[in-house]
């Protein structure tokens, strides 16, 4: 890579790290503030891997996201007004304010959804990428989802297909460890959940996902197999949460010291530890980014909630 | 009588049951280390053990058709669903295989077991996270069905439940878990609520009102404001749908003649339509006016306040619905 494209990825890289983090930090200030209904799960802390995995889209690739989605869609470009606005029930979030944070679905950047049932969007992703096959195109499908949703049916049951079939499919693990307070080593035998690859036939691979060089690096490799038709991959992204499951859980069950390791080499200083950027480069992406999380926030304070009649809506097209 | 906030009156049936019978054992997500989403089990795990009070990875078919293995080879055991929404998940091994075994075998078997699980909305938790589903189960003959409202029910209900050699769901209300109730029996008294037996919460003579739930706390509160206005309204808390008491229902209508039939789930082919159907032979010649029901509109519930509140039946609406039939 020439460094003129170095510059630019790194900037890149940075820029959606930092407004994802950005935009964490304020959804957990409208709870704080109550001002946010209901609960959100924060992505704070592992801000890499789903800026380093979506990088290496095109446009119209297709993503499905979790529960702990914010990241996701922020990483695939989606637009922090609408997202802000529908984690605050309003009429112009992305779901008019009938999903919230969990649900927060955009089409328009292939975004399948985000999901209130852990595990329930791994199949969808695969449909997907099946999909994708029988219409002849070359899309690639990502499915994030969390260490411990590799314990659910869905998992199993959709990678063993996408290998089967040669599926244009990347699953990527989010390994923070934890699935709300259950220790995923409590409930695991073999830890590294990539090696589950090998019973399916397929590539398996771990890396720092708090470093977003490397969670790019091996999703490129992965989504460039699937474009050609190579079938699936699977990733394990290890990471760690900063806050507890939710905005409301102190996430006491976990050892402080491990979350302060995990700090200590958290995404942006991982980031700036490698140069690439000058001190003066990183002001300005905040400052800018800084404007755009400000917007986004106005914007969503100050739109209406839907009216009534809006929740009768939408329960079929015509 | 004591009062007890719901969860802490959960805990005590699970604990005076898993300590009167050691065959009763506990699993579900996150219910040891933190004794429970909702904090129904809080120091269970340490009290009993890790196998007995088992943190599972989120494989809810799996466990819950452990359930099952458990139960058909001596055990009892008292599965927790985090949510009723994931009933859906794990579907098979509940409706297929635990509510159908029994039957399947000819009787060689039986499944005592008990699944609890919370329902509810109106807690901003959208369309996967606030249903009321209990109508699911009712559905499926071989399962035991129980609602109930106030922390004395559900500590009574429950450990009636855990006895009982049938499958069991038991639905708890997420809204109602850190409710206080004043009847909670006192420390060292093992009483068991029947199933289907109604509790009437309030007697009166214009209207029944039938609820479960929260629905009951709901309709309690609307006609504690109606007696003001001179309206005597009998209110019947169901606490079972499977079984389901009609005879006090039936008896109540015959004297008010008017009846109003409240569940939280979706108002299309559930509780309240199946109740209305079922007493109507015996109050036919009784009724002074039509049977009316409450439920929630038939759309998945959706995240903003703006738009959930609308669609649930609450003290307010049903207070105004009341006023209306009378
Ligand atoms: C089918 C199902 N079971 C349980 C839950 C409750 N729940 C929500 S998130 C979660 C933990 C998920 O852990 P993981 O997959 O590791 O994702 P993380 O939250 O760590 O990002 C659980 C148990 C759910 N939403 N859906
Ligand atoms: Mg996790």
């Amino acid at each position: 890579m020439s460094a003129k494209k170095d510059k630019e990825l790194a900037k890149q890289f940075y820029t959606v790290m930092y407004r994802t983090r950005r935009f964490e930090e304020e959804v957990f200030e409208f709870y704080k503030r109550g001002l946010m209904p209901g609960l959100a799960h924060l992505y704070l802390g592992e801000e890499a891997v789903a800026t380093g995995a979506c990088a290496t889209l095109r446009d119209d690739d297709y993503i499905g996201s979790t529960h702990r989605g914010h990241g996701h869609l922020v990483a695939r470009g989606a637009d922090l007004n609408r997202m802000m606005a529908e984690i605050l029930g309003k009429e112009t979030g992305y779901s008019k304010g009938k999903g919230g944070s969990m649900h927060i679905m955009a089409m328009d950047k292939g975004i399948l959804g985000a999901n209130g049932i852990v595990g329930g969007e791994i199949p969808i992703a695969t449909g997907a990428a099946y999909s994708a096959v029988l219409r002849g195109t070359d899309q690639v499908t990502l499915a994030f989802f969390g260490d411990s949703a590799s314990n659910e049916g869905t998992f199993h049951e959709s990678i063993n297909m996408a290998a089967a079939w040669n599926l244009p499919i990347v699953y990527i693990i989010e390994n923070n460890l934890f699935g709300i307070s259950v220790d995923i080593r409590r409930v695991t035998k073999e830890h590294d959940l990539y090696k589950r690859a090998v019973g399916y036939g397929i590539p398996g691979e771990a890396v720092d996902g708090n470093d977003v060089y490397a969670v790019y690096e091996a999703v490129k490799k992965a989504v460039e197999r699937a474009r050609k038709g190579e079938g699936p991959s699977l990733i394990e992204c290890k990471t760690y949460r900063w806050q507890g499951h939710h905005v409301g859980d102190p996430g006491e069950y976990r050892a402080p010291e491990e979350l302060a390791a995990w700090k200590a080499r958290e995404p942006l200083i991982v980031f700036k530890e490698k140069g690439i950027l000058t001190d003066a480069e990183i002001a300005e992406i905040e400052e800018s980014v800084n404007k755009e999380i400000a917007e986004a926030c106005k914007f969503a304070e100050e739109s209406p909630y839907p009216q009534e009649s809006e929740a009768f809506t939408d329960v079929f097209v015509d | 009588m004591r009062e007890l906030m719901v969860r802490d009156a959960i805990r005590e049936a699970l604990d005076e049951e898993m300590a009167r019978d050691n065959t009763v054992f506990q699993m579900g997500e996150d219910i040891g280390v933190i004794g429970g989403n909702f904090k129904t089990t809080v120091g269970l795990r340490d009290k009993y053990g890790d196998l007995r009070v088992k943190d599972t990875p989120i494989s809810e078919q799996g466990f819950v058709g452990m359930g099952v293995g458990a139960a058909l080879t001596g055990m009892r055991p008292v599965i927790e669903l985090m949510f009723a929404d994931f009933l859906m998940v794990c579907g098979d091994q509940l409706f297929n295989q635990m509510a159908k075994i029994t039957y399947m075998s000819g009787g060689q078997c039986n499944v005592p077991m008990v699944v609890r699980m919370p329902i509810g909305g109106g807690r901003s938790s959208a369309a996967q996270h606030s249903q009321s589903i209990h109508a699911w189960a009712c559905h499926i003959p071989g399962v035991k069905v129980v609602v109930p409202s106030t922390a004395g029910e559900c500590k009574g209900l429950l450990k009636t439940a855990i006895r009982d050699n049938n499958p069991v769901m038991f639905f708890e209300h997420k809204m109602l878990y850190t409710t206080k109730f004043d009847d909670v029996p006192d420390e060292g008294e093992d009483i068991c609520i029947p199933f289907g037996k109604a509790r009437i919460v309030t007697e009166g003579t214009d209207i029944t009102v039938v609820a479960n739930s929260r629905m009951t706390i709901y309709a309690e509160k609307a006609i504690k404001k109606l007696q003001k206005e001179g309206i005597s309204a009998e209110l019947i808390d169901l606490r079972t749908l499977v079984p389901l008491d009609t005879e006090t229902i039936i008896k109540s209508v015959k004297k008010t003649g008017k009846l109003l039939i409240i569940d939280e789930g979706h108002i299309s082919f559930g509780v309240t339509g199946e109740i209305a159907s079922r007493i109507l032979p015996d109050v036919f010649y009784d009724l002074e006016a039509p049977i009316e029901r409450m439920g929630t509109a038939d759309v998945p519930l959706p995240f903003s306040p703006a738009l959930e509140f609308p669609l649930i039946p609450d003290d307010k609406k049903i207070a105004a619905k009341i006023r209306e039939m009378v």
